[in-house]
């Protein structure tokens, strides 16, 4: 890569010659200079993202080339968008899962885990008791509430030996195993958020 | 006499004020010296009402002679506009009463008053005009580029109707800023260098509250919230409403229509508030038509009146507390902005919330445009320690199927902020994808806030589905959307038409800068013309007044003519319109004068001497 500028060769965000901008990379892994893993060490994500800001923020860069300045908002962009990402382990999954091929279902999956089906049934009938005024089932979506809330819990912890696996193996059946607990924590949130409008 | 030239020299970096465009005031402030001051209006006062005055004859009125002028021309006087910027009609609705001009338009809100119709981004913009002028007379040069503040719950329309203002009003609008986070940066010059930070901004109009976290001069938002129709206006107008129930019932004849007679009960009713800030006990004292009207308002009563607005302050700082994730225990310090947090119940109920007594050191009315001072310093480069790190305070989205919403970059999302989305054909031989952009956070699109229309057009017939069209939806640091599209396949850029739902285009923009931009340098002439026959009065009272010097008469008959000559020729230009000629003018008798000041110079220092004993 050379700079866009001076045309020196240019390895870095800002060019060692003439100091200029330069096109920044889209992965945001590579953007935060780290190894494509699904562990992170949040605390040096937090520090590198308060030291880019610095460097990056559209404000130094008023007085700039048009050209630098859009490079800077792009740049920034990225910054802020990876760090949202990168920080949180479910969207970091995803965004790998992502790129490696695997598709995601969106926000609103109706698609039950089948190992849920029989739950799910019997929480839609409170659910739907609870919304037509029956106050009784109030007690069973409290205690769904826990036993899902737990549910997460025990998904999280899952996801974290996965991703720990994953980064030491590559393997992509591990990926897939990822995506399934993915789906059913996604599942789960939806459930969880429904029951609360409920007893709300 | 002899007169200094003083060589203003091109290569001076531009200077950047900081504008606070208020809903009842607005404010410019510059870095002096690395400190942020406010510049004072010709008449002083370091507040310029937000009121735009059309008379029957001349330009409009801006400011204190504006305000004053609200009795007079009810029908022709506009305030509170800063209520109406990028909000259609429909959204406005139940203030319409209250409010001395008419407004209509299905699109933008078109404003009559006085004969003229305009839209609020115009009537801002003679505010920013004056606040421009104020700034230019202040600092002696042009002032051309700005940092406006904006409530920091202002939406996409919003923002982009000030920004508007600004470029109507021939300022470059280098960056819109946050009321609250600027603020906090007017705070952040010499206080504590790390914590969290609550900022509760409770204006005219809106109302912001803001969670910051501190740290090494960085500025970190974590999160926003507030409401763009909630500020003293909603306090003065249940005043208004009590006091004009009362007159209907002593007077048995309300003054319900009569403009004249409400605007001067809403400046009765202003009063009597600011009265109780300081004392437990008030009057709403009023006069019209030969009868009167006065009423005693104690600080309890007007409590208990105004506990429904402070209430609706409560609700968006405990979600904002959620949203940041702090408990009001980890909130390090409060920051209080806005006339109205002058109001004692204000001051307790958010001491209440936040556990801390909030501070308020700086002035509230004037601590906005100090912040927006220190980013024009930040912009400049003039600051260097400091940096803003904001968030978008609203959810975008586009429209799915079955009018839902899919949202792409969420509330409190740190910006610049970005999310790709693709499209596709969905029938064979389509040419164009539309696209509804929303706001909000509502699952319906109906619920929430449309933006505007993207019409992708131009795609090549082809099966459905085969278009490939990447489309990059963009919030800049100023909050405001950038979209842009590309055909995937080709990698051309895909064009499109955009229609904002409550602004105005791109077009209407354009032909209104094009009449201000001739408005300005009418402006900027007239300034100079001005200065220029300060200069020349000057110049002429030194003359006339050396003519009672010894020197003067001894100067030839040729150099005291020459002089005659000068000043006679200066006298013609002087009421002229250009100040070139003038200050040539200016420059000729100084020339011709030159003699003259030499041997009164002489004449000066010989007599000094004579003075002395050596
Ligand atoms: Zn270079």
């Amino acid at each position: 890569m050379t700079c866009w500028q001076c045309g020196l060769p240019a390895d870095a965000l800002f060019c060692g010659g003439c100091k200029a901008l330069q096109p920044p990379p889209s992965g945001y892994f590579e953007f935060y200079g780290f190894p494509r893993k699904l562990a992170i060490d949040s605390a040096e994500l937090q520090r590198r993202y308060y030291a880019l800001s610095r460097q990056l923020h559209p404000d130094r860069f008023t007085r700039r080339s048009a050209r630098e300045q859009a490079l800077a908002l792009e740049a920034s962009s990225i910054l802020n968008d990876g760090l949202r990402v990168l920080r949180d382990p479910v969207e970091r999954a995803e965004y790998v899962l992502t790129a490696e091929g695997f598709a995601m279902p969106g926000q609103r999956t109706k698609d039950v885990p089948p190992e849920l089906l029989e739950e799910v049934f019997e929480l839609n009938l409170a659910l739907e008791e609870m919304r037509s005024g029956d106050a009784s089932a109030r007690p069973a979506l409290e205690t769904a509430r826990s036993h899902f809330q737990s549910m997460l819990n025990g998904a999280d912890s899952e996801l974290a030996g996965l991703f720990a696996r994953w980064d030491e193996s590559g393997d992509r059946a591990e990926l897939a195993r990822i995506r399934g607990v993915l789906n059913r924590r996604k599942y789960i949130t939806n459930l969880v958020r429904d029951v609360n409008q409920a007893l709300q | 006499m002899q007169t200094f030239q003083i060589d203003f020299s091109d290569s001076k970096p531009k200077r950047i004020v900081g504008i606070d465009l208020g809903t009842t005031n607005s404010l410019v402030a510059y870095l002096s010296g690395g400190k942020p001051e406010v510049i004072p209006g010709p008449d002083g006062d370091p507040l310029v009402p937000s009121f735009v005055c059309f008379p029957p004859e001349g330009e409009p009125l801006v400011g204190n002679t504006a305000r004053r002028a609200l009795p007079l021309h009810p029908l022709a006087t506009v305030f509170s506009v800063k209520r109406l910027m990028g909000k259609g009609v429909g959204d406005i609705e139940a203030e319409l009463p209250l409010l001395p001009y008419r407004v209509t338009g299905t699109g933008v809100v078109q404003i009559h008053a006085g004969g003229q119709v305009r839209t609020p981004p115009e009537i801002s913009a003679l505010i920013l005009r004056q606040l421009k002028m104020n700034a230019e007379a202040a600092l002696n040069e042009e002032v051309t580029q700005a940092v406006i503040t904006v409530p920091a719950y202002f939406n996409d329309a919003q923002r982009q109707a000030t920004k508007d203002a600004g470029r109507i009003a021939g300022l470059e609008v280098l960056r819109l800023v946050n009321e609250p986070t600027a603020a906090a940066l007017a705070y952040g010059l010499d206080k504590r260098k790390q914590g969290v930070v609550a900022v509760y901004d409770l204006g005219g109009g809106t109302f912001d509250i803001s969670i910051l976290r501190l740290h090494d001069g960085l500025f970190e938002v974590l999160a926003t919230g507030g409401d763009t129709h909630l500020g003293g206006d909603d306090i003065d107008n249940l005043l208004l409403k009590v006091a004009m129930e009362d007159i209907a019932s002593e007077w048995r004849a309300g003054i319900e229509g009569n403009q004249e007679a409400i605007q001067l009960l809403r400046r009765a009713v202003i009063e009597a508030k600011h009265a109780l800030s300081f004392v437990p006990v008030t009057h709403i004292r009023f006069e019209y038509g030969g009868r009167r009207y006065e009423r005693e308002l104690p600080r309890d009563v007007f409590n208990r009146l105004i506990t429904p607005v402070v209430d609706r302050t409560l609700q968006p700082c405990r979600q904002c507390l959620a949203d940041a994730g702090v408990t009001p225990e980890q909130i390090d310090e409060v920051v209080l902005v806005g006339g109205s947090t002058r109001i004692p119940l204000v001051r307790d109920a958010v001491a209440r919330l936040f556990r801390a007594r909030p501070h308020t050191e700086l002035d509230p009315d004037q601590v906005v445009a100090l912040g927006a001072a220190v980013q024009a310093g930040v912009l400049s480069g003039e600051v260097e320690d400091q940096l803003l790190l904001d968030v978008t305070p609203l959810s975008l989205g586009i429209e799915t199927m079955g009018g839902l919403v899919s949202k792409l970059i969420h509330r409190n999302s740190a910006i610049p902020a970005s999310a790709t989305e693709n499209f596709t054909t969905g029938v064979d031989g389509q040419t164009n994808v539309l696209i509804h952009v929303i706001q909000g956070e509502r699952e319906l699109v109906r619920d929430c806030r449309s933006l505007a229309r993207f019409d992708l057009k131009g795609i090549d017939p082809a099966p459905a589905g085969f278009a490939r069209i990447e489309v990059k939806f963009l919030i800049d640091a100023n909050g405001i959307l950038n979209v842009s599209a590309k055909e995937l396949r080709t990698g051309k850029e895909q064009s499109m038409d955009v229609k904002p739902s409550y602004g105005l285009n791109d077009g209407q923009v354009e032909s209104m800068i094009l009449e201000s931009i001739e408005k300005a340098e009418e402006d900027f002439q007239e300034r100079q013309v001005r200065e220029a026959r300060v200069e020349a009065d000057t110049m002429l009272a030194a003359v006339e007044k050396a003519k009672n010097n010894d020197a003067y008469w001894d100067l030839s008959d040729e150099d005291r003519a020459g002089i005659s000559r000068g000043v006679n020729e200066l006298l013609l230009v002087y009421h002229g319109s250009d100040h070139h000629l003038i200050q040539a003018k200016i420059g000729e008798l100084n020339q011709s004068t030159m003699a003259l000041a030499e041997s009164m110079m002489n004449a000066a220092v010989s007599n000094a001497l004579k003075g002395t004993k050596i």
